[in-house]
Parts: C-alpha cells; sequence; structure tokens
C-alpha cells in the first residue's frame, strides 16, 4: 500500500467557479463534495446507487457522486445544488418546489433538482411522461411524486416563458 | 371570522432552505476537530458475548477509543415498561445487527478498518424466527421480563358481551389475516453529532422525532444532570416513525464526546438503518365479526398476533393499537380484543406511520367487503350506513368529536364514478373501496405525568419581529408551517415574518415530539393560546393609545386598528412598541394537555385523542390474469383533516400516505431468511438495501384524484386535524378489494403480489377457494378479559365483574 | 457512510497501454469504466483491488461507426446507445434492453462494455460484508456454501445483464484485446454457466468493441418488480428476419434465468420457416419457459418467474408479429419503448 498517495490534489470547476481540492483518493465524488469542499446541500441515501439522493451534474448530465470517483473529477465541471439559484433569485425549479409542495422534508430534494435541472437544459418543452422517467432514479419517499411533477412542470413553464 | 393565513395554499416557511441546500440535517454538522464512530453489530441472531478483546483495534492508528457494554451500565426503553435495551450489548445479543462495541477514530475509513480488529467470543443460542415459533418455544428467553416464556404482552378487553353479540347476528364472519411488516424507509439515514460545550455540557444533534424523550433517557443513560444535556433536533430527512425511538448511536456518542472531550459524529449506512428498524410489526389476525341481515355491525372479537423482534420498543403501545382504534369508524355496539406481542430475533419492531392500526384496518375493511358481498350490498353503500356517529362514545370508551367519514365516502364514490363502475368493469379490472380513521395525537405521554403535552413560547420586541420556540420537530410534515400559520393568524402578521425556533430542549418548551399524529394539534393550541396572550397585551397597550376599546381592535395584514375608523390604526410593529413600554418586556407562553378521556379501565389511556380523522379511498386496478401482474392506474382519496392549515402541504400529506400505503400494498416488506438450521444459525434481514427492498419509483406511482374534506374540529387549532398518517390505512385494503372486483380472488395479506394473484386464479379455475392468506390462527394463551361494559350497556368506563355485568343486562 | 476500501489509481490513454498495466500488475488489479458495478462491490468487500485500471480516459473505446453493421465501442455510456443514431429503430432490442437499465443516472455512467461483463448477482451475495459474514459467506466469495442449492458444487449467481440478452438473440459479437493480439467471439460464448467464473474473458483481456450485424427485426422484454432501478429477473430478447410472413431467420436469448445469458437454440430453430400464428407462439414460447431455471436467489418469488416466462416470450413475438402490444409493455415497463 506504501504506493498509495494519501492525498491527491486536484482542481475542479464546482458551480462555475475553480475549487482545488485535497482529499484521500479513496473518496467519491460525494464523499469530496461534503466533507472537503464542505458543499453538503449534496444528500446520500445508500452510497451505492440505489436511491439518487447524491445526484450531481458532472459535465451537464446528472450522474450519482456516489459512485463517481474523485480522481476522476480533475477539471470537470461539477453542478450542485448549492450552485442553483442565481445569486438571490432562486432557479424557477427551486421557487416552484418550495411552491408546490415538492419538496416536503427536503433531503431528495437536491438530487431531484439538480436532475430536473438537466432536463430541461435539454429540453423545456417536457410532457408529464419524460418528467416521470427523468425523475425515475430519485427515490422521494415523502410525496409520492405529484407535487414534484407539477413542480417541474411549473418551472419549465417559467422557463418557456422567458 | 376570515381566515387571512389558515387554508391558504403557501410556500411553507421553511421552503426555501429546502431547495437551496440549506437546511442542515444531521449528517451535515461538522464540528472541529470532529472524530468519528461507527458500530460493531452482532453477527449472531442470538447469543451470550463470552469475551470481548479491542485491544488490537485500540492499537490501530487513527484509532482514539473503543467502547463497548461495560461503558454502560443503565438499560434504556422509550416505555417505561420497556426499559431492556443497552447502548451496546450487556453480554448478550438479539439480533444481527444488536450492536456490541464503537469504535471512534479520526475517520469512518479508520474506524470501519478498526471494526474487524475487535475480537468477540459468542456463545450461539437457540433462536426464535416467527411469533408461532415464540408462543411455542419458552426457553431460552429472549428477555426475562415479559409474560412468560417469549411473550412480550398478553392481554384481552372485552366491551359487552361479543359472545351473545356474535350469537344473535344474522351472520358471522370469520377470517384470518396477515400484514407482513415492513419499515420506514427514511432517504436519510440516522445521524447524530455529540458534542461537550466549555462547560463539559453536552450538546447532541441527531435525525430524531423525539428530542424531549432523548432528553430524559440520556440524562439517565449517562448519569448526568438533564441540566447540563442539550438535545437538538435537526430537521429530518423523513421520519415516518423510524426516528421515534432511542436509539443506541444517540447514547454512545454521547458518552465517547464527553469521554474523549471532542465532537463525535455516527452516520448510520443503509443496512443499519434497516437494522434499527422499529417499523410495522408483521401481525396476524383473526376477526370475528357479527352482521345482521341488512350490515349493520353486531359486535366483533379480533385477535392479533404481533412479531415484536428482539426488543420492547414502543411494542407496548403498538399491542394495543392492533385493537383499540378498530371501534372508532363503524357503530360497533359490542367488541372483544385479545392481542398478544412476542419476542424474536430480529430487529425490534415499533410505531412506523399509522401504528400498529393498518394491520386490523385492513382485515377490518376486507372483512366488509365479504360482507357486502354476501349481503349483496354496495360496499360504499354498506359503509355509508354504519359509520360512527359524531360527539358520541364508543364501545371501548374513546370520545368521537367530528366526523367527515360520509362525505368522504360520497366524494370517493363520486368522483370515481364508483356507481357505474364497480361490479361492472370488464373481466381484469376492477375498484375497491375502503375507509379508516387515525388519532390526531395520543391522549397521553409515553411516561406518566401531568404536564403539557406541548408549550409554546412566544417572544416579541420594539422591532416588531416574533420569534416562536417550541419543542415540536421538523420532519417534511411542514411543523414549522403550521407553527408560523398559527401565530401569524391570531396575530394578523406575515408568516413569513416569524421566525420558528424548535426541536431544541435547551431553548424550547418541551413538546413530545412528532409523532403520533400531534403536532398540529397540541403545539397549534400551545401556539394559539401563547399568541391570544400576546395580542391581548398588545391590543391593551394599542386601545390605549388609539382611544377605543381592546376589543374593538382587529389585527390584520400587519395592523392593528378599529375597523369602522380609518384614522385608528397602527402598524404591528407600532402596536408592540407601544405594548413593551406599557408591560416591559413582552412574552407570552400557550401549552396544550388533550382532555381528559372518559375510560375508566386499566388500559384505558391508550386510543384516546382530542380528534380522530376520517379517509375514504378507491382504488383501481388492472389484473392480467395470465400472468398475474397488478397495474394501480389511478386512487382517489377523500380525507377528513377538519381543516386544511396549508392546503399544498395537506394534500402533500395525503398524498405521501398514500404513496406509502400502496407501497405496502403491493411491494414492501421487511423479512427475513434463516439458513438451514442444520446447517447454520443464521437468522438475517432477506434484503437490507434500498435496491432489493422496494419502494416505488416515479413510473410506479398511479394518478391521485386527493379529496380534503373540510369539517372543523373544536378540539383542534382552528380545526384543523391530523392528515399525515390516516390516509395510508384505507389503501391497503381498498387494493384488495379492487383485486377481487377484477378477478374474484381475495388476497388476505400484505404485501399483495404478483405471484400471490396468480396463485388466486388458479384455485378459482381449479374450482377451489380462490383466496391467498393465512390459513388458521394459531392457539394464543390469551388471559380472561378486562370486562368494561359499553356506555350504552349502562357502563361507567370502569372495569365491571362480568356477572354483575349480565345481571345489568 | 460507505466508503472504498484504499486503491491504486491508473488512466490509461490507450487500450495497449491498458493492457500493459494489467499485465504487470496481476490479478491485484481491475478494470473499472462506468464503475456503477464494480464501485458498489468494492465498497461491500465484494472486491478489493489493489490497482483500478481506469478506461475511461481512453478514446477509442468511445467509438461508434455504421457500416455492414453496427459497432459499438464498449466505452460509450448506455446512454450514448440508447440515443445513438438508428439503434432504436435498427436494433431495437438492444434499444430497449439499453434503456431499461437501472436508472437515468446510472446509464449516464455505466457503460456497454461494463453491462456485458456485469458480476452475476444473488440475493446472498450482493450485500455488505457484514451481512455475508452472518451467513458465513457464500461460495461465491469467502464461503464454502451455495445458500440457494446447498448441494450444489457450482455457485449459481444469476447473469442480470440487460444488454447481453439483447446483443445475443441480435448475432452480435464481442473484441476482446489481449496481450497476444486480438480475437472476435459470438456474445454467447463470452459467457459460462458459472456465478463465479462467468466470463471466458482472461483477467488480461479488454473488451474493445460489439459488431452487431443488421436486418434483424428485434425486441427486448424485461420482468422486473418497478420501473426504474431493478435489475431484471427475466429478460426475453427476440430477433428474427422475415421474408413476407415466414420466419427466415430467428434468435431467442433469455437474461437473468441462468449464471450466464443463453441462446435458446431449440425455440429459435422451430420458428425457422414458420410463420407467427398463435399456435406456433404458444409452442414456442413453452420451448422458451422451458429453458428458464430461475432461482431462489433474486427479487421475487421464483416459481412465478418460471411460470410467466412463456407469457413473456409470446408478448415478444405477438409484437414482432405485429400485435400492439402497447398497453401491456406500458404495464410492465411503465414507460413506453
Amino acid at each position: 500500500m506504501a504506493a498509495v498517495p494519501q492525498h491527491v490534489h486536484l482542481k475542479y470547476l464546482v458551480n462555475g467557479e475553480e475549487a482545488p481540492v485535497s482529499f484521500a483518493p479513496y473518496k467519491t465524488l460525494l464523499e469530496v463534495l461534503r466533507e472537503d469542499l464542505n458543499l453538503t446541500g449534496t444528500k446520500h441515501g445508500c452510497e451505492l446507487g440505489e436511491c439518487g439522493a447524491c445526484a450531481v451534474l458532472v459535465d451537464g448530465e446528472p450522474q450519482l457522486s456516489c459512485l463517481v470517483l474523485g480522481v476522476e473529477c480533475e477539471g470537470r465541471h461539477i453542478e450542485t445544488v448549492e450552485g442553483l439559484a442565481d445569486g438571490g433569485t432562486l432557479h424557477p425549479l427551486q421557487a416552484a418546489f418550495a411552491d408546490f409542495g415538492a419538496a416536503q422534508c427536503g433531503y431528495c430534494t437536491p438530487g431531484i433538482l439538480m436532475t430536473a435541472k438537466a432536463l430541461l437544459d435539454k429540453n423545456p418543452n417536457v410532457n408529464r411522461d419524460q418528467i416521470k422517467e427523468a425523475i425515475s432514479g430519485n427515490l422521494c419517499r415523502c410525496t409520492g411524486y405529484l407535487q414534484i411533477f407539477e413542480a417541474i412542470e411549473e418551472a419549465a413553464k417559467q422557463m418557456g416563458a422567458k | 371570522m376570515s381566515l387571512k393565513v389558515i387554508g391558504k395554499s403557501r410556500r411553507r416557511v421553511d421552503g426555501r432552505s429546502k431547495v437551496t441546500g440549506q437546511t442542515r440535517f444531521a449528517d451535515d454538522i461538522v464540528l472541529p476537530r470532529m472524530l468519528h464512530c461507527r458500530l460493531l453489530r452482532s453477527q449472531h441472531p442470538h447469543a451470550d458475548i463470552l469475551e470481548i478483546n479491542s485491544e488490537k483495534a485500540e492499537k490501530l492508528p487513527g484509532v482514539h477509543l473503543v467502547l463497548t457494554g461495560k461503558d454502560f451500565p443503565v438499560p434504556f426503553g422509550i416505555m417505561p415498561v420497556s426499559q431492556d435495551e443497552y447502548p451496546l450489548a450487556n453480554g448478550r445479543v438479539r439480533y444481527v445487527g444488536d450492536p456490541i462495541a464503537a469504535v471512534i477514530a479520526k475517520d469512518e475509513q479508520t474506524a470501519t478498518a478498526a471494526l474487524d480488529l475487535v475480537e468477540v467470543k459468542f456463545k450461539v443460542l437457540k433462536t426464535i424466527s416467527d411469533p408461532q415459533e415464540a408462543l411455542q418455544t419458552s426457553e431460552p428467553r429472549i428477555h426475562e421480563y415479559g409474560e412468560h416464556g417469549n411473550i412480550h404482552r398478553i392481554q384481552s378487553y372485552e366491551f359487552g358481551d361479543v359472545g351473545e353479540a356474535l350469537a344473535k347476528a344474522d351472520h358471522v364472519f370469520d377470517d384470518v389475516f396477515f400484514y407482513e411488516g415492513n419499515t420506514h424507509l427514511p432517504i436519510e439515514q440516522h445521524a447524530s453529532v455529540a458534542a461537550p460545550d466549555g462547560e463539559g455540557k453536552l450538546t447532541l444533534w441527531s435525525s430524531t422525532q423525539v428530542p424531549h424523550y432523548i432528553h430524559r433517557a440520556l440524562s439517565r443513560a449517562l448519569q448526568m444532570p438533564a441540566a447540563h444535556i442539550r438535545v437538538i433536533a435537526c430537521p429530518n430527512g423523513g421520519g415516518f416513525g423510524g426516528k421515534c425511538d432511542l436509539h443506541n448511536h444517540e447514547i454512545v456518542v454521547s458518552r465517547a464526546a464527553l469521554k474523549l472531550g471532542r465532537p463525535v459524529k455516527i452516520c448510520l449506512n443503509r443496512e443499519e438503518v434497516f437494522y434499527m428498524h422499529r417499523g410495522r410489526h408483521p401481525v396476524l389476525m383473526r376477526m370475528r365479526t357479527g352482521v345482521t341481515k341488512d350490515g349493520k355491525l353486531t359486535g366483533m372479537h379480533l385477535q392479533t398476533l404481533l412479531d415484536g423482534g428482539g426488543y420492547g420498543s414502543y411494542g407496548a403501545a403498538s399491542t394495543f393499537y392492533t385493537g383499540v382504534l378498530q371501534t372508532v369508524t363503524y357503530e360497533l355496539p359490542r367488541y372483544k380484543f385479545d392481542a398478544c406481542r412476542a419476542f424474536t430475533n430480529k430487529p425490534p419492531c415499533g410505531p412506523k406511520r399509522g401504528h400498529g392500526t393498518p394491520q386490523p384496518r385492513f382485515g377490518q375493511e376486507v372483512q366488509l367487503d365479504k360482507i357486502a358481498e354476501k349481503l349483496k350490498l354496495d360496499p360504499a353503500e354498506l359503509r355509508l350506513n354504519i359509520v360512527a356517529k359524531p360527539n358520541t362514545l364508543t364501545a371501548n370508551w374513546l370520545k368521537i368529536g367530528t366526523i367527515g367519514l360520509a362525505e368522504c365516502i360520497r366524494q370517493v364514490v363520486a368522483r370515481s364514478d364508483w356507481k357505474n363502475r364497480f361490479r361492472k368493469l370488464p373481466e381484469g379490472r376492477g375498484v375497491g373501496i375502503a375507509c379508516s380513521s387515525y388519532l390526531t395525537g395520543a391522549g397521553l405521554p409515553i411516561y406518566w405525568n401531568k404536564m403539557p403535552h406541548s408549550g409554546v413560547q412566544l417572544l416579541a420586541d420594539r422591532s416588531g419581529q416574533i420569534t416562536v420556540f417550541c419543542g415540536a420537530t421538523e420532519i417534511g410534515q411542514g411543523s414549522d408551517d403550521v407553527l408560523a400559520a398559527m401565530v401569524a393568524e391570531v396575530l394578523g402578521i406575515d408568516p413569513y415574518d416569524i421566525r420558528c425556533i424548535t426541536g431544541d430542549t435547551a431553548i424550547t418548551p418541551v413538546d413530545l415530539g412528532s409523532y403520533s399524529s400531534r403536532v398540529t394539534v397540541m403545539m397549534g393550541n400551545a401556539a394559539i393560546q401563547a399568541a391570544e396572550k400576546l395580542k391581548a397585551q398588545i391590543a391593551e397597550a394599542a386601545a390605549e393609545q388609539l382611544e377605543v376599546l381592546p376589543s374593538q381592535l382587529l389585527f390584520s395584514h400587519g395592523k392593528v386598528f378599529h375597523p369602522e375608523s380609518s384614522n385608528k390604526s397602527l402598524s404591528f410593529r407600532e402596536a408592540v412598541e407601544f405594548a413593551e413600554a406599557k408591560f416591559g418586556t413582552l412574552g407570552a407562553v400557550g401549552s396544550y394537555s388533550p382532555p381528559r378521556a372518559p375510560g375508566r379501565y386499566k388500559g384505558a389511556g391508550v386510543g384516546p385523542s382530542p380528534a380522530y380523522s376520517y379517509s375514504a379511498c378507491v382504488v383501481e386496478v388492472e389484473v392480467d390474469k395470465a400472468t398475474g401482474w397488478l397495474a394501480v392506474p389511478k386512487i382517489w382519496i377523500a380525507h377528513d383533516l377538519g381543516r386544511a392549515v396549508n392546503p399544498v402541504l395537506a394534500r402533500g400529506q395525503v398524498e405521501g400516505s398514500v404513496y406509502m400505503g400502496l407501497a405496502e400494498a403491493l411491494m414492501e416488506e421487511q423479512v427475513f431468511r434463516r439458513l438451514p438450521p442444520k446447517m447454520s444459525h443464521a437468522l438475517v434481514h432477506k434484503i437490507p438495501s434500498l435496491l432489493e427492498y422496494k419502494s416505488p419509483t416515479s413510473l410506479d406511482m398511479p394518478e391521485i384524484d386527493t379529496i380534503l374534506v373540510e369539517d372543523p374540529d373544536p378540539n383542534c387549532p382552528f380545526g384543523a386535524k391530523e392528515a399525515g398518517q390516516g390516509p395510508l390505512l384505507p389503501v391497503m385494503p381498498a387494493v384488495a378489494n379492487a383485486i377481487f372486483d377484477a378477478v374474484g380472488v381475495r388476497i388476505d395479506e400484505v404485501p399483495i403480489t404478483p405471484e400471490k394473484i396468480l396463485r388466486a386464479l388458479e384455485l378459482k379455475a381449479a374450482g377451489k377457494n380462490p383466496r391467498v392468506g393465512p390459513e388458521r390462527f394459531p392457539e394464543v394463551p390469551y388471559p380472561p378479559s378486562t370486562f368494561v361494559l359499553p356506555p350504552w350497556e349502562n357502563g361507567d368506563g370502569k372495569e365491571t365483574k362480568r356477572d354483575d355485568a349480565v345481571a345489568v343486562v | 457512510m460507505m466508503r472504498l476500501p484504499w486503491f491504486d489509481y491508473r488512466a490509461p490513454r490507450s487500450v495497449a497501454e491498458a493492457s500493459k498495466i494489467l499485465a504487470g500488475e496481476g490479478p491485484a488489479a481491475m478494470l473499472i469504466a462506468g464503475g456503477t458495478d464494480l464501485l458498489p462491490n468494492m465498497k461491500r468487500r465484494h472486491q478489493t483491488p489493489k490497482v483500478l485500471v481506469s478506461l475511461k480516459g481512453i478514446e477509442e473505446l468511445k467509438k461508434i461507426s455504421n457500416g455492414s453493421g453496427l459497432n459499438l465501442g464498449s466505452g460509450l455510456t448506455l446512454a450514448e446507445v440508447v440515443h445513438g443514431k438508428n439503434i432504436k429503430e435498427k436494433y431495437t432490442a438492444l434499444y430497449q434492453a439499453a434503456a431499461q437499465v437501472a436508472t437515468v443516472h446510472l446509464r449516464n455512467m455505466g457503460t456497454l462494455g461494463g453491462n456485458l461483463c456485469l458480476d452475476t448477482r444473488c440475493t446472498y451475495y450482493n450485500q455488505n460484508h457484514e451481512w455475508r459474514k452472518a451467513i458465513d459467506f457464500c461460495l461465491k466469495k469467502d464461503g464454502d456454501i451455495c445458500w440457494v442449492a446447498t448441494a450444489s458444487k457450482r455457485c449459481v449467481a444469476v447473469s442480470s445483464t440487460d444488454t447481453a440478452p439483447a446483443m445475443i438473440a441480435l448475432d452480435a459479437k464481442v473484441r476482446l484485446e489481449g496481450p497476444s493480439g486480438g480475437r472476435e467471439i459470438p456474445v454467447e460464448t463470452l459467457y459460462k454457466n458459472d456465478g463465479i467464473d462467468y466470463l471466458s474473458r482472461t483477467p488480461d483481456e479488454i473488451l474493445t468493441a460489439v459488431t452487431i450485424p443488421g436486418g434483424w427485426k428485434s425486441t427486448y422484454w424485461k420482468l422486473r418488480r418497478r420501473g426504474a432501478f431493478d435489475f431484471p429477473v427475466l429478460g426475453v430478447a427476440v430477433a428474427l428476419k422475415f421474408s413476407g410472413k415466414v420466419i427466415e431467420d430467428a434468435r431467442i436469448a433469455l437474461g437473468a434465468a441462468a449464471s450466464r445469458p443463453f441462446l435458446v437454440a431449440k425455440a429459435s430453430d422451430f420458428l425457422k420457416g414458420r410463420t407467427l400464428s398463435d399456435e406456433v407462439i404458444a409452442e414456442v414460447s413453452t420451448l422458451v419457459a422451458n429453458r428458464a431455471k430461475p432461482m431462489d436467489n433474486t427479487d421475487m418469488d421464483l416459481y412465478w418467474r418460471k411460470e410467466v416466462a412463456d407469457d413473456f416470450a409470446g408478448y415478444a413475438l405477438r409484437e414482432l408479429r405485429g400485435d400492439d402490444m402497447r398497453e401491456i409493455r406500458l404495464r410492465i415497463a411503465r414507460h413506453a419503448l
């Protein structure tokens, strides 16, 4: 094991800002975000890819940070819930989630918000079936999903209207 | 009175934090010099610990401390009658996953590595895997306390002569049902951080629904004055009852932090959350119900057998809850209820959403469907005809207030086009109906006392700000929003201008916690009382300034004013200033205790509630006859919640309940594997993972038509009853009843899976009884009943000698 | 939090370089592509490779080309396969299989090569180390007994790849590159019916590409509990070539019914020269179902899984006949495919 470094030093691009980070190389992106960058907005529910709570955007695509190696993210653009609002102005998805009851306990919310952002970034003209499909990898135990669908539809409307 | 805040759909007051990632859950807390804890858990389902050697673990670089049972001499338990757990095993382990030792290290990685170095010698004991086995196996006893053998609780209550009621009935229906256990599965795994402060006092942040009970328990477990302990309930990432108990790890990190003088954190992994459990008890039930030929109930004899798992937990209460609420939905003249909870070598069961009542509710509602079928009555009509009457007492002396159930039934019947669909849809498609009721807060606290169940304190100052303090715990249900709404409504201000400080035993008045659907009614009533007191002071000072009578003033839109003279108006801030000048520093408290229940017999304490909520549900199913594959395209649910405080949140509670109920109906099960006993004594959770314990995804969720029925209850704040548990209850039986409508088979157990449906269809094709479910109810040594006469048989709410009772009748 | 064990990480830029590292490190090294299968296994200590050789940075594995058939690099993510040009239309079974793997997120991460090489699964195996300790481990890892079939000398962990049965039905070939050169083999021969030693790939070989011939009309039906996340508990892939209504060539493959995905030769042969009448479909479905030997090591009741195998074969055949199966598909898959 002597050959394995105790720490690696890398640079990520997190929410549009350069983020130099130093961490133990066994860590996943989830651990680096939460523990080394103090971005605790990204949650975890299983760390095995079975719930979707840790979803973030890696180069614009929703991925599960619990199964992305930290060492593989050098130079990658990572987007987390902390970077979703525009300064003090909530992203339309955030506003709609808050207004439509889409966040009850709020624990699965960051992962769903980021997943929905990727969906709407690609195509704001989404229908209910596409929304259901897009967030089917994010378990929510509180809502029964319906208010989440409605919030994403509302955000899509707002974003289309812009 | 026109309401300005209550009843309007709004963004919840804590909504912005939740969507920006700023809500700080327990595992999000990071403190300087913080260490990390992991627990060594038993690999054996039942064993004596002969020896623990932690020397090697202690020597691993980065390890700071190893704790074992020796460090925790005092047992704990949430119920005073079940002090049967130790933070770390005290010589005996009772299920796979029972904590044995704790390692505290510089990081989780090191702590995990050290766990492998803790050496434990076990003497393996015989295991018990289910209640029937427990009844037959008196030795070894899993616990030395309890009734006898491996029976934890056993009891019997009879309200009026049920034998006679059944004998006089036109028909007696006798059914056996089984409800499999399942678990809460909050997406947030339990986490706790304990830290000593500068004075050596302890603070514990935890994902808990019951900071007050943790506070009491920690004081006992650590043998430390409660005044030196502060418990802060972080917002929970889902609770559902799973964070209602005291948990081993909460006590362990507290002890570790005090010993090391440093913050210590633990976050359970998903497998450990399954072991923590305290979820739905598996319950086998026998239900004998007498009915008249026109579908009136004459009496019911319910027998339940609960699989309790390895510890008491809330089990003493759960045992009662499998029976006590059977009486508040429909008119039931006589009722007998026998219950038994057995210990088994599995993670302990406890309260999950609906605590103990979904199981008998499933049985009763499926049985009612069978009754309607036999009597050739429409099951919706049958129910409408027997809905309990408002403002009455039940056979077991529960006081019912408002009942919106009839309206709920009418709503789901109308919206689902029931009359044109029931028994009229093409083969393979069907609709089913079921109803339910639930508590709005337990009438008694977990430990006996005469103090309030909820307290609220208000701070107001010259800035016009209002801060509300309450021990209630935000678990996602919106308790902070209810608190702000109540105070805002009374004071006529914007709820977003109110700061809520909740769930902190150092600075908030006691509230017993987020369980039994008690928060809205208890905290809400306390909040109104506090706000009314403050309002009176402000009104008095403002009236003096405006030269009117205090009673003439209105509080609305951030103003205090006389409605008929436009110049007699102050801003709320100005009014508070005058009040502070007149009375000195402002503050007000409110508290709430539920009304005393009329039952006077021993055991009458479980079941009473300030109010009961009611639900009716219609489920539509499609069954593929070749495979048994089941699809649920739509669910209609009407819930009588008295009044919706914030309809968007209320709807979310109802739909979330439907989600969880449907999941229990179709796929969730906390089940265990016992390996061939000749080869292994293993008894393990079959599927402790989020992949194999099935929670429905967005693609599995049907459309839901949610109807909020409002029949304000005078016992409740602005009439608001509960919405977070009751609507779960009718979903499972409605699914089962819909399947019967679709293909004519009965599945008398939960979950209802395609293989069971197919098996029943094959039985039907072979001309046999088209039913899948438990065959028989075992012999259970229930004791002689506590006999109580119902109110309408000249009862006085006390236990009566049966001979006397017969004489009276 | 579940954490990975310590490992050394290497990121070669070419297949040749990766091969060299693999050869140099021997069995202590493992390949990682998307990581969605390996990393959970490492967190549960099924595998604890000292060296991880990442294929992520190798551009040549991400190629997609159309010629006489379709050539897919093994490093393409499943999402890239799903959205690949013409794949839905011309290689429908592959599209339907890839689109039903796990979840959106995992398809953005997991690769085609990874899904083809997916570790076999078993409810006694896919558990944390602590859980496996409680059953004294099992034949597949660290133990002596197969708890699914205690008399079995062979591990019966189940092949759970969705794309492999589709590939087998489509008569695809995989390319394996090793230190002594490359070879191309039919996909069905990549697998062995052994839950432990389930691939014929040698440890120093890298699966680099898949070639699928065109001209098949194909479909894939997956059985699982939920509309997402779940691995198949039965997968039926059927590819047919028609001359008018007469079947010229047929390939039916089963997944999640043994430790390997396999071609059901008897059923495939039976179809040749026939038309898809109800009777033929019933007969073939029975032949297919006879080959399904589910074990009690996945979700859902094993007898039921066996019982519905013919129904699923029937769905596939009826769909290829042109029956409107959208409603049944929607009920089973929960989304249109």
